[in-house]
């Protein structure tokens, strides 16, 4: 008869834990940050089909680090959750706040009973009138949910890119300054001098979306998701950046 | 739906059945009571449909470059106008419309249904349908209001929308059994429209301009509302005027109130100064 051994509840967790941050750091990192005309969604993605960041609802945006297929099938459960939600009662009844719980939820879920943890940290992030109004809600693989103010840096060498983007953090930026900013800091450009040298980040090694404050006016739509093609990341990205 | 490799209860049936990109079958799994009409909840006693609002008159046509859609602001109820107020022409998604004639309550709730599949497609798959697609899964929701319509509540949309293909637009009519006939040129739908598609006849020409076109949709609707009792014409008294939506490549566009009132009011003036009795 095989016996069972013990292991502690703590190393438990801590194990699994550790198997679920690996994963997520072996990735590339992914900075959504609010600024006046809305909120940017940046990601370094080689791949033109395969989305880091994707439209939830209205207002609402989806970005994600980690292993493809299981923030995939998170993110189309999102959708699912918010146009139920939507259709049953109202559209302005879905909100950036009850998506991330139930994201919590079965990422806690997840991360206690099953088998292997979810391999990916996710951000939830609704534009709101103003940019004090934005939310921005980071989840990671245990469930445990954030409430953020300014930006989200995930995945890759996260740490790093969110003290550049802190140390040259302006408010009051339009979605160009945003964009360029969250680029120089994936890039890893600090602005000084000693710093190492920069990766050479093209527009199509990019993927950029944003959320427009007030999509009603400038597009005529509800819908605040739009994507950046490449030609206008290019023009973005051309002016300024070596300055 | 095809079987997929495996057999019922494999991993692969298990992916597919999850990974559906339709709303409405979605919610035919998990909320049944949530689709139109309530499916499948419950059966209406055979001969009781109660009375309830009706939509009329909807007139389309293509014209140079897209497609338009108009619709009458009346709902009646019997002999009463249950509404002067009521929009029965819809975006569907930034390259389609469709407008609604019949049960006004359940169309209603059929036209947010197809919004929603529309939007959830295009999120879940990251592209838009195909015009033949949405006008198929158009036909799917009205068949499954089958039941309904055999106790008098039926649904009869018009759908158009631009082939992003074939760079052109085109309309699609249905019947109560799901049934979808492409039409050409131009079509109505509705208790007025009899008398709106004579005067169609006379005034739609290939390729006309959209200025142009949104007069032939009013003329067309005055038509109807002359000789239809359940079709609303133009109101100058509470400034109300169809509801009239375009589309063409660069997509779908409510004409302006402004136009509207302005168009109406020469239809208006024009017929005063003929004086005609008939």
């Amino acid at each position: 008869m095989t016996q069972q051994f013990y292991v502690s509840p703590e190393q438990l967790m801590k194990d699994r834990a550790d198997f679920a941050r690996k994963g997520i750091a072996r990735g590339r990192s992914v900075v959504v940050l609010s600024c006046s005309d809305g909120i940017a969604l940046v990601a370094e993605n080689p791949s033109p089909s395969l989305h880091k960041i994707g439209e939830i609802y209205d207002r609402i945006a989806f970005a994600a680090v980690g292993k493809y297929n299981e923030f995939e099938s998170l993110r189309q459960a999102g959708v699912r959750y918010a146009d139920v939600r939507g259709y049953s009662y109202d559209r302005e009844d879905v909100t950036g706040r009850g998506l991330a719980s139930v994201y919590a939820q079965s990422l806690g879920a997840v991360f206690t009973a099953d088998t292997k943890p979810f391999e990916v940290e996710l951000a939830v992030a609704e534009v709101g009138a103003a940019p004090a109004e934005d939310r921005l809600f980071r989840l990671t693989f245990d469930g445990s949910i954030a409430d953020e103010r300014r930006f989200v840096v995930m995945g890759g060498d996260a740490e790093a890119v969110g003290e550049v983007l802190r140390g040259n953090w302006a408010d009051g930026r339009d979605y160009a300054g945003a964009v360029r900013a969250a680029v120089a800091a994936l890039s890893g450009r600090t602005g000084q001098q000693d710093a190492g040298p920069a990766k050479e980040l093209r527009p199509e090694g990019l993927e950029v979306a944003v959320l427009d404050r007030d999509p009603l006016s400038s597009r005529g739509s509800q819908r605040a998701f739009r994507r950046l093609a490449t030609a206008e990341l290019t023009e973005i990205l051309g002016e300024g950046m070596d300055g | 739906m095809n079987m997929p490799a495996g057999g019922p209860g494999s991993v692969f049936a298990q992916i597919s059945h999850s990974a559906t990109a339709s709303f409405s079958e979605y919610l035919a799994r998990t909320a049944p009571d949530l689709l139109p009409g309530a499916r499948g909840v419950q059966q209406l006693p055979p001969g009781a449909a109660p009375m309830v609002p009706h939509a009329t008159t909807i007139v389309s046509m293509t014209f140079a470059g897209g497609v338009l859609m108009a619709g009458d602001r009346r709902a009646t109820m019997g002999n009463i106008i249950a509404s002067r107020h009521i929009e029965k022409v819809f975006p569907a998604d930034s390259y389609s419309v469709l407008g609604i004639a019949g049960t006004a309550g359940i169309a209603l709730d059929i036209t947010r249904l197809f919004q929603v599949e529309l939007e959830h497609y295009e999120k879940i798959e990251g592209t838009l349908l195909s015009l033949e697609g949405k006008a198929n899964r158009l036909g799917a929701m009205i068949r499954s209001n089958l039941p309904m319509a055999m106790q008098g509540l039926a649904v009869i949309p018009l759908f158009a929308g631009f082939d992003a293909e074939r760079r052109v637009g085109r309309l699609f009519s249905y019947d109560v059994t799901g049934g979808r006939y492409e039409e050409q040129e131009h079509h109505s739908v509705g208790s007025g429209s009899v008398f709106a598609r004579g005067a169609l006849k006379k005034l739609w020409q290939p390729n006309l301009e959209e200025d142009a076109a949104v007069r032939v949709a009013i003329e067309a609707l005055y038509d109807a509302a002359d000789d239809d009792s359940a079709t609303g014409g133009p109101d100058a008294v509470r400034k109300l005027w169809p509801v009239i939506y375009t589309v063409n490549a660069a997509g779908a566009r409510r004409i302006p109130e402004r136009e509207l009132a302005a168009t109406s009011e020469a239809v208006i003036a024009g017929r005063t100064v003929t004086g005609r009795e008939a």
